[in-house]
């Protein structure tokens, strides 16, 4: 057992509902207690969408149980079939369906449809929901794509064409990163035959053989399709993930190599102004702020290098809850010269972000909750997020106008250059103080002043293995009174370093020389 | 099987029907995100699955991150291997986060669907682990889908509060006990009412803290708040307490048929009757004026989700003037609601359980001007063009009594207000 308050993804069911949810023509029917409906809301709610997700749910109850729980699952699939007349559909069980064993595949073959019925296997008590989208979406396209080929020569003055794989309902910014990838390519002359599964069919899936290669946006979810596609066609797909200005240069190369086409057009074309405005004297505060980066490996990867490369910041942590991206996220967090963080529990995300002291916090929902209560900055990069990151405008990450969004994005929470200066110069200033945030974020003013230490608050959050430090020496009230005059911003890495360098040292007490010392030691 | 069941007996004299299909309600688990800051000493470990801890983040929302007082054993393959090992697999997780929080005082295992079905015994855990933690009382409840529908987590939690209360002596002067979790703003405005009607021994069911629980006994009277608490009534009038037959106090009428029936009951005059509520009443009449022009004649759809449906929809059409169109609801507990069903327009329309797709074809039918229901169907249904108003909000707010009858119909004049205001 595994006790936990938050989790960063849902069960297997959930990734499989997302791509049912972003197809049309596919039907899925959940065999699942009643409650599990509760699913539909993340779509109609946080996505917004207009429609209930095409699920049908068996919602047995106890009295069921001494029933015919397999009996109810058949007439519900036969009735979704009736209903909605879709082209596929899938059928599988929830985690309390798992344990009662009934056999949706076995079921499903019975009523004998006259469509393609998928039966999905999702160990809810192993896997999780990106795991589960990755499955549902491999398990269509082996059922929908047809018998494997090997691809004709390609005819001469054809445009090349390829597909799109991986984006999904309730995906982070999947709407517009979709757009902005349609943009470049039909930039590049290349034409998309199928994007999938967001606003696929069925049918559509059996196209799917069409493309001369296939464009992987999300691995997460379309890998292990591209590899099934790749296996059975000889699609190749594309490696590189277009996010930042270098990553959708990487990306615009690949594919242009791929399609056996110039990428100059593209690569030679407007861009992004992400460059110049890194480059624009007003950025030059930016330079080495230290930055934490954790989310899905997709976003995580693609942050780690907008933040060093692109805006100059140092990356003093980076992380994923993706097991199965774990060791690309440890090779990039090595080039950083740290070690990936790689864990499904917020706490322990908590805990390096304290031992870490950003200064920026690039993160999920639970991160940016956590780096408020740390009084950090912080900017949303990766799901699970709330509704506020599904926009009404256009929001891409990826492409040039996606390295134009993540600019705003990452500078935006950042207190400006001259704010800065002011601090260090006038550190008692009545209006610019810790309780004080950036002033064009509007945040009123906190009537307690912040605890800048790392302490437990009164009723500390379950931590069941509670790390234990080594103490540090205590502070010399005026060395704690001189450290209260450094900029709130950067107080806790001097505070941590000071105490690092004390205890390194083994001195009994953290005096005013100490604090200058450990300044100088540690520089900036 | 989506087909209703044969018209039962009729019940008082509204139309009521049964429907069996697929129902899209919540599960007794979400009942946790108001009891856990009602009972402020209390922590819930629901143990369950990933999905579990998921409906609860996003039901919680935001809440998870103001040190929540719930959390998720979440059972994996080792536990499913053997249910030994399960048992020790849940002592361990329990004496950590009590080392970890000892300012709890009360322990609720909750259980779930996964535990219910592999029949981990979570009563026998509740009571080896009480011997071992006190003075710390582990109780257990079932909020699990498949025995539990959203608000019958509370009524699945009460009851299990019941047994432990403390024993009133037979020799006691009656008491009156209000059940229900309400919110404190109303707990302490039906406290002055009743002061003013002369009842100072007032308690509340479940109380504001695990130390402080009311004592139950032959003497004691009580007062249901809310209309989903079937269970914890019984384990009440097994604990020798009675039931005082009330409308729910929704609306002023409610209010006062609520009120009312306690003063019956403990002999309060008239004259000390009218002078506690009149101007609860009146300043409840003041607030509602507004509201009627708004619903009046609105014909109004209920979706099943809390069991407050009858009771709110008697509020709605006697206090506001709206037409029921269909009044859902997930459970009928007829002796409860006998006093609701009295009050409700004859030949209303009430379902009771849900089969989805065809409920909602009839509501597409009826077109009706407002249709309460919850968060999975609401977008979709005004996408549609209907006004929906979503349910769970009437779980979330004051609605009860005089001071709130207001707020409680500006609840559903909103969306139809929001409605005309927009202009694109």
């Amino acid at each position: 057992m595994q006790l936990t308050l938050w989790t960063y993804e849902g069960p297997p069911h959930i990734g499989a509902m997302r791509v049912a949810t972003a197809m049309t023509g596919l039907h899925y029917v959940l065999h699942a207690p009643q409650g599990d409906t509760y699913a539909d809301l993340l779509f109609t709610m946080i996505e917004r969408r207009d429609a209930r997700p095409p699920v049908t749910y068996t919602t047995f109850r106890a009295q069921d149980l001494g029933r015919d729980t397999a009996e109810l699952f058949k007439t519900s699939v036969a009735a979704a079939y009736a209903r909605f007349q879709p082209q596929a559909m899938i059928v599988g069980a929830s985690c309390t369906a798992e344990l009662i064993q009934d056999d949706p595949a076995g079921l499903a073959k019975a009523l004998d449809l006259p469509i393609p019925v998928i039966p999905l296997e999702l160990p809810a008590y192993q896997k999780k929901e990106n795991w589960g989208a990755s499955e549902t979406f491999y398990r269509l396209v082996r059922a929908l794509a047809g018998p494997a080929a090997p691809r004709p020569a390609r005819e001469p003055g054809l445009r090349p064409l390829c597909n799109i794989l991986g984006p999904t309902a309730l995906g982070f910014r999947h709407r517009d990163d979709l757009i902005e990838i349609r943009r470049l390519l039909d930039a590049l002359g290349i034409a998309v035959n199928v994007v999938a599964p967001l606003g696929a069919s069925p049918a559509d899936l059996g196209r799917l053989r069409d493309a001369d290669f296939n464009v992987v946006l999300y691995p997460e979810t379309a890998r292990s399709a591209a590899e099934y596609l790749k296996k059975s066609f000889g699609q190749p797909f594309t490696q590189a993930v277009p996010i930042g200005v270098g990553g959708t240069r990487r990306f615009v190369e690949e594919v242009a190599a791929l399609a056996g086409i110039d990428p100059a057009p593209v690569l030679d074309g407007p861009g992004s102004r992400l460059p110049w405005y890194s480059r624009s004297v007003d950025s030059t505060y930016l330079t080495a702020k230290r930055v934490f980066v954790f989310g899905d490996a997709t976003h995580a990867l693609g942050l780690a290098r907008v933040a060093a490369r692109e805006l100059g910041f140092v990356v003093v942590g980076l992380g994923t809850y993706s097991r199965e991206f774990a060791r690309e996220v440890r090779a990039e967090a090595a080039e950083h010269g740290i070690e990936a963080l790689i864990t499904d529990d917020y706490l322990d995300v908590e805990a390096a972000i304290r031992a870490a002291a950003p200064e920026l916090v690039l993160g999920t929902q639970m991160e940016r909750h956590v780096a408020k209560r740390l009084g950090i900055p912080c900017a949303v990069i990766s799901a699970p997020v709330h509704v506020q990151d599904f926009p009404a405008r256009y929001a891409p990450q990826m492409g040039f106008e996606g390295a134009n969004v993540l600019f705003d994005t990452l500078v935006h929470p950042l207190m400006m250059g001259l704010e800065e200066h002011l601090l260090g110069m006038f550190r008692e200033d009545p209006e610019f103080h810790d309780g004080v945030g950036p002033s064009h974020l509007g945040g009123a003013p906190v009537a307690a002043p912040m605890p800048d230490r790392a302490a437990p608050p009164a009723s500390a959050p379950i931590r069941v293995e509670a790390a234990i430090a080594v103490p540090a020496a205590p502070w010399a009230p005026e060395a704690e009174k001189e450290l209260k005059k450094i900029p709130f911003f950067v107080r806790g890495r001097a505070r941590s370093n000071t105490e690092t360098f004390a205890r390194e040292r083994q001195l009994p007490l953290i005096t005013l020389e100490t604090l200058y010392d450990a300044k100088a030691h540690y520089g900036r | 099987m989506n087909a209703p069941l044969p018209h039962p007996a009729p019940c008082g004299g509204i139309d009521l029907h049964q429907e069996h299909g697929q129902r899209a309600v919540f599960c007794g688990l979400t009942g946790i995100v108001w009891l856990h800051r009602k009972i402020q000493d209390a922590f819930f470990l629901v143990v369950g699955s990933r999905t579990c801890a998921h409906l609860i983040q996003s039901a919680a929302g935001v809440m998870i991150f103001a040190e929540p007082r719930f959390a998720t054993a979440i059972i994996d393959e080792r536990d499913l291997a053997g249910i030994a090992d399960a048992n020790e697999e849940l002592d361990r997780v329990v004496t950590r986060l009590i080392e970890r929080r000892p300012d709890i005082k009360l322990l609720f295992l909750v259980g779930s669907c996964p535990s219910e079905v592999i029949k981990l015994d979570l009563s026998r855990a509740a009571q080896r682990l009480s011997g071992r933690l006190a003075p710390v009382r582990v109780l257990n409840y079932s909020g699990s889908g498949i025995e539990t529908t959203f608000t019958q987590g509370e009524d699945a939690c009460l009851a299990a509060l019941v047994p432990d209360l403390p024993r009133e002596a037979d020799t006691a002067a009656p008491s009156l006990l209000i059940v229900g979790a309400l919110a404190d703003v109303v707990e302490d405005q039906f406290l002055r009412i009743f002061a003013a009607m002369g009842l100072a021994d007032v308690r509340f069911l479940p109380a504001r803290r695990a130390g402080a629980m009311p004592a139950v006994g032959r003497g004691t009277r009580y007062l249901l708040a809310q209309p989903f608490l079937a269970d914890t009534a019984r384990a009440l009038e097994e604990r020798g307490a009675r039931r005082l037959p009330a409308p729910f106090p929704l609306g002023a009428e409610g209010t006062t048929g609520w009120l009312q029936a306690a003063a019956e009951a403990f002999g309060v005059s008239a004259d000390a009757f009218e002078r506690a509520t009149a101007p609860g009443r009146a300043r409840a009449e003041t607030a509602l004026t507004p509201h009627r022009e708004k619903l009046g004649g609105k014909r109004v759809f209920f979706f099943p989700d809390s069991q407050l449906e009858v009771p709110l929809a008697r509020f709605l059409a006697r206090e506001l003037g709206a037409a029921l169109v269909e009044v859902g609801t997930p459970y009928l507990h007829r002796a409860h609601l006998a006093a609701e069903i009295e009050l409700l327009p004859a030949g209303t329309r009430v379902t009771e359980g849900q089969s989805l797709d065809d409920q909602m074809d009839r509501c597409r039918a009826a077109r009706p001007d407002l249709t309460v229901c919850g968060l999975g169907l609401a977008n979709p249904l005004e996408a549609e063009g209907l006004s929906t108003k979503w349910s769970i909000e009437l779980l979330f707010t004051p609605v009860q009594g005089y001071e709130q009858a207001g707020d409680l119909a500006e609840l559903f004049a909103r969306p139809l207000r929001r409605r005309a205001l927009l202009e694109v």
